[in-house]
């Protein structure tokens, strides 16, 4: 049992265990299940998020609104053109992300990860490290319970819904648990674990929701795909042996403060931000 | 503090794009659909609050019939429920209103029948595909939709409590949450249990004389 970060780390130290081990642990006792089920459950989650991050690279998904779409082909194929400015890892990633959020707002299927509108994040994450490694499902398999391990404290402890506490508590929670699930991935400390956590939050602190017309569509696709950026590169600052001046718990604790900080109108209202531009008004009233 | 699992952080697997909007309002319209008649010919949906404002971007139209229909939140085939609706001949309606004080995502569906008074559900999407059920046809209720639930009204009597929950322990089930008002002479309780509801525990609770409608509901997936 574990609701902080800090309790996390002693339980893998004393335990000897990866954080994954851990979160197993934890959910077969308190979800009552067997070490099996739990492993079908969560590879159900893992083909969904295999299909939802491949199906818009080769084919335009039109969202429901027709308001956005077809943005994870573009950038598929712009990569295929080898000039791309940020290299081929990072493109691909923010393809793959684009591709579950499109599918997302096209009414496709997908996992909350730990939100619909952040769902593109960690499925890009997970699939860019093994291709980027030669790494198995097995390895993603556990990269998705290291994740989840790190959302569950961050719910716990303060907050995963924008309207709550902005979109840094959707896509940079997001972030931050796809980096702590990179770094087991590639056989990273706990510690690094955490430091990739605190980095990609710190990242994004602040980050506001504003959908324009109030749909799950656009900044948010766009986030997805910085955010899958952030988490590979929060990874890289921890995996080069960056440490954080400030624990993951406090970054936590930081992050619920700011949400709650923010007016009302920077929380998924669509009554700010980008949502309450002239052309965000506008767009309101082309689409409702 | 609220205990998390691995699965209410990567999950639900469920039609985009909302949780609240879409996957919430596709397990409304189900549960309706487990307790209502099934032979209705019509549905309305009175939407309030943001369901009323942002419905047809965000799916929750689709969602919702595809609830009645009796599909999941992991439905693919919710995309297209209004032509399925059509082709199965039942009509569709949605009114944008107002219904006072109650959550931002609320919807109020009346199902209309051919040869009978129509019968109403209210409930709302309360987050993360969470829902919550608060009047079926002017009953206050409360309940989410998670566990098996039995809804009884009877006429409010010395011991009927009692009675009805040792027909339940007589046969091992365990009574999770239990509520209970009560209007004029009449009460109304809401038991969440622990077991699937069997034909066998509702025939003997309407066997009871103060027993005057009594209906179980089984839990909708996520």
């Amino acid at each position: 049992m574990f609701n902080k970060g800090t309790e996390l780390l002693n339980l893998c130290k004393k335990q000897n265990k990866k954080i994954y081990e851990i979160v197993i642990e934890k959910e077969m006792n308190d979800a009552n299940i067997s070490y099996e089920e739990l492993m079908d459950k969560m590879t159900l989650v893992l083909d969904t998020m295999i299909n939802s991050s491949n199906s818009a690279l080769d084919k335009e998904i039109i969202s429901i609104s027709r308001l956005t779409g077809g943005n994870a082909k573009k950038m598929e194929n712009y990569k295929n053109q080898n000039k791309t400015i940020s290299g081929d890892l990072i493109t691909s990633a923010m393809a793959r992300a684009l591709s579950t959020s499109e599918v997302n707002a096209s009414m496709g299927r997908i996992v909350a990860a730990p939100t619909a509108g952040a769902s593109g994040i960690l499925p890009s994450a997970l699939i860019t490290t093994k291709e980027r490694f030669n790494l198995s499902d097995e390895d993603m398999i556990h990269g998705l319970f290291t994740a989840a391990g790190i959302g569950e404290i961050v719910a716990k402890n303060a907050t995963i819904s924008g309207a709550e506490g902005g979109c840094q508590a959707e896509c940079g929670v997001a972030s931050s648990m796809a980096a702590a699930a990179i770094i087991e991935m590639v056989g990273g400390d706990v510690e690094a674990s955490l430091n990739a956590a605190s980095f990609a939050l710190i990242n994004i602190l602040g980050l506001v929701c504003d959908p324009v017309s109030g749909l799950v569509e656009f900044p948010c696709a766009l986030r997805n795909a910085s955010g899958v950026a952030n988490a590979l590169i929060s990874a890289d600052l921890a995996m080069a042996g960056i440490k954080s001046l400030i624990p993951f718990d406090e970054v936590v604790d930081a992050m619920y403060k700011v949400g709650k900080a923010m007016p009302e109108t920077l929380r998924e209202t669509a009554l700010g931000g980008v949502a309450a531009t002239p052309t965000g008004e506008k767009l309101k009233k082309g689409t409702l | 503090m609220k205990n998390y699992g691995v699965f209410d952080i990567l999950g639900p697997v469920m039609i985009g794009p909302s949780s609240s909007h879409t996957a919430g309002a596709a397990r409304l319209g189900k549960i309706g659909q487990e307790i209502v008649d099934g032979n209705f010919y019509k549905v309305t949906f009175y939407l309030h609050g943001s369901f009323a404002k942002t419905y047809k971007g965000h799916g929750t139209n689709r969602a919702l019939v595809a609830g009645v229909l009796g599909m999941d939140p992991s439905d693919e085939r919710i995309k297209d429920s209004l032509n399925i609706a059509k082709e199965k001949g039942i009509d569709i309606e949605f009114v944008e209103t107002d219904l006072g004080y109650e959550h931002p995502n609320t919807v109020k569906m009346i199902f209309h029948y051919k040869n009978k008074d129509d019968y109403y559900i209210i409930g709302s999407s309360i987050g993360g595909g969470n829902i919550l059920i608060t009047n079926i046809n002017g009953n206050k209720v409360e309940f989410s939709g998670d566990y098996p639930t039995i809804l009884i009204k009877y006429k409010d009597q010395k011991g009927s409590i009692s009675r009805i929950s040792s027909i339940l322990s007589d046969r091992n089930i365990n009574i999770a949450t239990m509520k209970v008002s009560r209007e004029g002479k009449i009460a109304t309780m809401v038991m969440e249990i622990d077991n699937p509801i069997e034909d066998e525990i509702i025939g003997l609770i309407t066997l009871l004389d103060e027993v005057i409608y009594i209906t179980g509901i089984n839990p909708i997936e996520r």
